[in-house]
């Protein structure tokens, strides 16, 4: 399952590297890619766990700037 | 500017001000410090509690730690002001590259600005506004001078023109009379339309083209992967050489002390941080591909972009693509002593009952309507023509053969089209020429985008190979391959993927009809004129909203010049920043230099990604 996310208080390109980074080590992720341009992340990941991984991304942001929040 | 901005600008302002006062005030030891640590604390507050809180969380190398290190360092070895100085400066950087990111972002989003907010559907004799979600196809709305067409239709009532610049870059409006097909996103400009919708709108070329622009920015381009990974090593290895620069010189040479070193490792600090390149790559090709969709193209993503600035070889589809894909009456061979006209109103009139597109493109040709055979005699020779007994005469029309047939003498007709041979009464009156036009201009466009970059031109195409020579020779293509079936169409293109050198990319452009597999097949996809078929927008990876070739023109220009601000950006931040790593290290840069590569380096940098945007 593929799905776009907004990013709020995205500010600061090199996180949003590592953020990318960051997520695409998780289990079951396929692709993750976050733009800091356009403030969304796209997220395509196993079906089945979907929910947890994006639980586990957004825990994985807060890690890296911890004002940026996941829009769900 | 946001609040958040605005907010940080008066830290910065009072930052200034207490600075200024630190400088001035006849103050020593202690006093000093404290006087200093005022404007440090206001302006550099938030930037220690970030560091602190990012290494809680497991985040040592990031901008806040580095810059903490180094202006606490200087603290410590006394250098108040530069220390307060650096943490301003710093500050300031940020604040424009925010400003700077979010104004650009916000460019592109009023780019982009061609959602509709509604539609006027026609209830019970009174026109209602309704969510354009909400309508179905078969529905008819109702669309007003300077209202935004919300849903892709046909035109049943009224005519207009059409403001396309918004999806085509297009500034000539079009027409729009009943029977036309109209695109959502287009700007009724004079008259009153009724369409019949016939998308509904998450289908509509509109949110096709929002869509796809939204997802532009997660295919990332070689180059900006680079910098993501030179990011991760770059940082580190800059505050490892920073540790050893401190303790080494003081050890290893006699007399050198830790407080000269040190300072100088503290620039090396400043230095370490990527922003410069981390964010002006991404924000030159979001300004680029921002750029293209202004002239009505639709890049899918950088790594397109990228690689449309390294095409090499050009692969196009004829029909459609180079040619106009309709068929008309391009020519008429009159023999001497007939009328050109009458050569046309009589193939006219024998045509007048087939619906044959040839037939329909000589009726069209004409223009004024036919007089109906009235003698009703009319025969149609399957694979031959027609014969005809009108206006008491007995009027053939069809191919060499049917002359052939009927023992009338004629001469060859040599053409790149169809002949339509015309006879009346056994005497052969001349000829009619139909054929596919070759597009206007693509000879110049195919010349531009040999200058633009490309070595190779190449044409296929399903067509018999006398009129694929034709066309090759008069658009000057470098290789004509004709008859082929989609099959061989395949084999042709791996062939000369093959051929091709490593870097360079091979671009395939065509009007997306059956392409898909030759589509997927090459570098870049480019599918023309494609806003109806939504298999081409799929497949393809950079779309054209109009089928005009002067388009791929554009995209490769604009690709070329956002990869040409990359590089620049890219070469002058390293370059600023390895020249003062350099210069640190053997004691000539002071820390405002080091400021200098930092900030400085990343607002021009940032200040030039900006230009794609203009492109």
């Amino acid at each position: 399952m593929k799905k776009v996310f907004k990013m709020q208080d995205l500010d600061c390109a090199h996180c949003a590297a590592k953020m990318e980074t960051a997520i695409n080590k998780i289990e079951g992720v396929n692709k993750a890619t976050i733009s800091f341009m356009t403030q969304k992340l796209t997220l395509d990941a196993q079906d089945e766990r979907f929910d947890e991984i994006l639980e586990e991304a957004a825990r994985a942001c807060k890690k890296i700037e911890p004002d940026c929040t996941i829009l769900r | 500017m946001t609040k958040g901005q605005k907010w940080e600008l008066k830290k910065i302002l009072a930052a200034i001000a207490f600075m200024a006062i630190a400088v001035a005030a006849p103050v020593d030891g202690l006093l000093r410090l404290a006087l200093f640590l005022i404007p440090y604390a206001i302006v550099g507050g938030s930037v220690l509690y970030n560091a602190a809180r990012n290494i809680a969380n497991g985040q040592i190398f990031d901008e806040n730690f580095l810059m903490g290190i180094a202006t606490i360092g200087a603290f410590i070895i006394g250098e108040y002001p530069e220390g307060v100085a650096v943490m301003i400066f710093y500050q300031v950087g940020e604040l424009f590259q925010s400003y700077a990111v979010n104004k650009s972002r916000r460019s592109i989003a009023e780019l982009m600005d061609i959602r509709p907010d509604y539609a006027n559907i026609e209830q019970n004799g009174q026109v209602v506004k309704v969510d354009p979600e909400e309508v179905r196809v078969g529905q008819q709305i109702v669309v007003r001078a300077g209202e935004k067409i919300p849903l892709d239709g046909i035109v049943i009532e009224g005519s207009s023109l059409l403001d396309t610049s918004a999806l085509t870059g297009e500034s000539v409006p079009r027409r729009a009379e009943p029977g036309s097909e109209v695109l959502s996103g287009c700007i009724n400009q004079s008259g009153r339309l009724v369409l019949q919708v016939t998308k509904e709108f998450g289908e509509s070329t509109v949110s096709k083209i929002l869509d796809l622009l939204e997802n532009a920015a997660s295919q990332k381009a070689p180059v900006e992967n680079f910098i993501t990974k030179f990011a991760r090593y770059y940082t580190p290895a800059v505050v490892i050489a920073a540790v050893l620069l401190a303790f080494l010189p003081p050890l290893l040479i006699e007399g050198e002390t830790l407080r000269v070193w040190g300072y100088q490792a503290l620039t090396f600090l400043v230095i370490s941080c990527p922003c410069a390149l981390v964010i002006s790559v991404p924000l030159g090709f979001f300004g680029g591909i921002g750029a293209a969709s202004r002239h009505g193209i639709l890049v899918k993503g950088s790594n397109y972009l990228e690689a449309l600035s390294q095409a090499e070889i050009a692969v196009f589809d004829k029909t459609g693509t180079l040619t106009k894909g309709t068929f008309s009456v391009t020519e008429l061979r009159a023999q001497p002593g007939v009328e050109r006209e009458e050569l046309l109103r009589l193939a006219a009139v024998a045509e007048a009952n087939s619906n044959h597109p040839i037939a329909a493109s000589i009726r069209s040709a004409y223009g004024k309507p036919v007089v109906q055979s009235t003698a009703g005699q009319v025969e149609e020779l399957a694979g031959y023509g027609v014969c005809v007994e009108a206006e008491g005469r007995q009027i053939l029309a069809g191919n060499r053969r049917l002359m052939e047939r009927f023992g009338i003498e004629c001469p060859e007709v040599d053409t790149i089209g169809t002949a339509v041979y015309v006879a009346a009464d056994k005497v052969f009156l001349g000829a009619i020429i139909i054929s596919d036009e070759i597009k206007e201009g693509v000879a110049e466009t195919l010349r531009a985008l040999k200058q633009a970059g490309l070595s190779r031109t190449v044409m296929l195409t399903g067509d018999n190979k006398t009129v694929a020579d034709k066309v090759a020779a008069r658009i000057g293509i470098d290789e004509a391959h004709a008859e082929l079936l989609p099959g061989d169409k395949v084999a042709q293109m791996q062939e000369l993927l093959s051929k091709k050198s490593p870097r360079g990319k091979l671009l395939f452009a065509g009007d997306g009809i059956n392409d898909a597999p030759v589509l997927a097949l090459s570098d870049i996809g480019v599918a023309m004129g494609a806003m109806g078929s939504d298999a081409a927008i799929e497949a393809a990876d950079v779309v054209l909203i109009d089928d005009n070739l002067n388009g791929l023109l554009t995209a490769m220009k604009i690709a070329k010049k956002t990869l040409g601000i990359v590089r620049q950006n890219i070469v002058f931040a390293l370059g600023v920043k390895g020249l003062i790593l350099i210069l640190g290290a053997l004691k000539i840069a002071n820390m405002w230099l080091a400021v200098f590569a930092d900030v400085g380096v990343a607002v021009i940098a940032i200040l030039n990604a900006m230009r794609a945007l203009r492109l």
